[in-house]
């Protein structure tokens, strides 16, 4: 029963240029929380501060003001407090290729993560549970001892999202965890974090550029444009009654059966 | 294996093992006789120098001088780049600015100029002493090389995965990035004792090297005092000086080779890769244009 819940939230970043500092406000003013078995779907376009939200939630990075909240209390910054943080939320990252160490294999992946979150497991036990964690992701447990370059990407993927879950997280952020992937295997992929969040009553946080798999994967959809929360709501609502026009001109970029239809019958012949 | 990395080490390996065992086997180097300049032959294997003094000998005791010239640089270096390069790179923030700034002195200030001032200043010399100077001029290109590499290493997302897994700094500095620095490590050191090798034959041949041992570098400057050249004594400086371009010729192998692992690019652009390919002559020649 984990609830995570960001206020006011600011990150600014100093760009030197030449000898004058201007500052980039990447987030600004971010509010929005996250709740056990809920999926919400962060969209905006390129540069729009996702990627820097999920950054300050996973404590990558400190923000310039406001507060994140781990179920009503504030997110300690070091020790026992940021350890139990650590193993509440659990992140998958964009690039499969870049988030799996070369030199190490699929078990240290996730033997790691275990030991650190549960340190009186036995070697035995440890050794049962990455099976255990593979065939969670419908990965065969023969491949624990293979290389990241072993593997194909989708399979990668499903090692990243198993390595996730291994702490037993209550809060997932998923930061594009499809677009490096061929588009032919995105759906097994994006198929099994939605049944993996409903069978562990995840909150998961989507972040995508796609309003397709948004609308289909999630409950709530935010859109951000530049740094900002321009537009909050039920999947559904912020689809089909977008209230702001980047919004609007997103929904329009993207492909709607339902619309395309309901046009094409209307015109004769 | 590749072919140069065999190559590199059939040549090299029998030098290190002559350095180590040699000097137990063969007779004192320093050993006056008053048979005088005398070509190879029964009793002396690789002939005598002007005094007397067995070549062979002294190309033992030489061997071993060099070897550990090189041995103790390449330790140096590997600390001193380790600690600045990479430990500096990792930390970030107001330590990386200093050991960069540092590094970035120690590079600007020239090396061999230094080491002679300092042999110069210095009247009595030991190996160790030569070479702690050699080490502490030579270190920072390496230091810098890591430097690059651990800041690229360190944003790597695998490294934010084992922040986010809740890993302590020590264990994803030990665990995560350093393996993966292991092969630029190999060949930075590599590239070290050669340059340490080559430097203090150089010194010696000025006259600038430890005093009372024996290296490839004091034997070419003894060769060089006792006329050598102009009496045709080709046994008593031909042998120091092949060694010393075998053993330097073997380590750069063996430091291309490891460069051919870090970079695979370059795996793929050597001849004998090509040959792999079964392309003929004709596609070889344009592969080649291609490249150039
Ligand atoms: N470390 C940094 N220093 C300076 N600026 C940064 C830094 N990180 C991000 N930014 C800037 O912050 C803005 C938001 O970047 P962010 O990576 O959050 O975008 P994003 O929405 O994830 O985009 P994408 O969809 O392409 O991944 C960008 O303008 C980026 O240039
Ligand atoms: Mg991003």
């Amino acid at each position: 029963m984990t609830r995570l819940e960001v206020r006011g939230l600011v990150k600014e970043y100093r760009l030197r240029d030449g000898f004058r500092s201007t500052r980039l406000r990447a987030v600004d003013d971010v509010g929005f929380s996250l709740d056990h078995g809920r999926t919400v779907a962060l969209v905006g376009q390129s540069g729009s501060g996702k990627s820097t939200i999920a950054r300050l939630l996973l404590q990558l990075e400190r923000p310039t003001a406001g507060e994140i909240l781990l179920d009503g209390r504030p997110v300690a910054r070091r020790g026992a407090g940021l350890t139990r943080y650590r193993r509440l939320v659990q992140m998958v990252f964009q690039d499969p290729f870049a988030s799996l160490n070369p030199h190490h294999d699929v078990a240290h992946h996730l033997a790691r993560p275990l030991r650190l979150h549960h340190p009186d497991l036995s070697r035995a036990d440890i050794d049962a549970r990455i099976r255990h964690l593979l065939e969670r992701v419908q990965l065969d447990p023969g491949l624990a001892g293979r290389r990241p370059h072993e593997l194909s990407g989708g399979q990668r993927q499903r090692v990243a999202i198993a390595r996730a879950l291994a702490p037993s997280p209550g809060i997932l952020i998923a930061d594009e965890p499809v677009s490096m992937l061929d588009v032919s295997i995105r759906l097994g992929v994006l198929n099994l974090l939605a049944d993996l969040q409903r069978e562990e009553d995840l909150g998961v946080l989507y972040i995508t550029h796609d309003l397709a798999t948004a609308r289909h994967f999630s409950d709530d959809i935010l859109v951000m444009y530049r740094g900002r929360i321009v537009e909050h709501g039920p999947a559904d609502e912020v689809i089909l009654n977008p209230k702001h026009e980047y919004t609007r001109l997103l929904a329009d970029a993207t492909p709607n059966p339902e619309r395309r239809f309901g046009e094409e019958s209307r015109t004769p012949g | 294996m590749t072919g140069k990395l065999t190559a590199g080490l059939a040549i090299a390996v029998p030098i290190v093992l002559f350095g180590l065992l040699g000097p137990l086997l063969v007779q004192d180097p320093s050993r006056v006789d008053d048979i005088g300049l005398s070509a190879p032959g029964a009793g002396h294997l690789l002939g005598t120098t002007q005094t007397g003094q067995d070549v062979f000998a002294q190309l033992a005791y030489s061997t071993r001088g060099s070897l550990i010239v090189g041995a103790v640089v390449g330790v140096l270096t590997l600390l001193l780049s380790g600690f600045f390069g990479i430990v500096g790179a990792y930390a970030g923030g107001w330590l990386d600015e200093t050991f960069s700034l540092v590094i970035n002195v120690m590079l600007v200030i020239p090396g061999l100029p230094v080491v002679i001032v300092i042999s110069a200043y210095m009247p009595d010399r030991s190996l160790l002493l030569v070479s702690v100077v050699l080490a502490i001029t030579s270190w920072a290109g390496s230091a810098r090389v890591l430097r690059g590499s651990t800041l690229s290493l360190r944003s790597r997302d695998y490294v934010l995965a084992s922040r986010v897994a809740g890993e302590k700094r020590w264990r994803i500095l030990l665990v995560e990035i350093l393996p993966n620095l292991v092969p630029l490590l190999a060949s930075q050191v590599v590239f070290a004792v050669i340059f340490a090798i080559l430097g203090e034959a150089g010194l010696s041949y000025l006259g600038l090297g430890a005093s009372g041992t024996f290296t490839w570098g004091t034997m070419l400057y003894y060769a060089q005092n006792g006329l050598a050249l102009r009496l045709g004594a080709w046994w008593w400086f031909v042998p120091p000086g092949l060694l010393l371009a075998l053993f330097g010729a073997a380590l750069a192998l063996i430091n291309f080779s490891i460069d051919e692992i870090i970079n695979p690019r370059l795996r793929s652009q050597t001849r004998a890769a090509r040959r792999g390919w079964r392309m003929s002559r004709e596609q070889l020649r344009k592969a080649k244009e291609a490249t150039l």
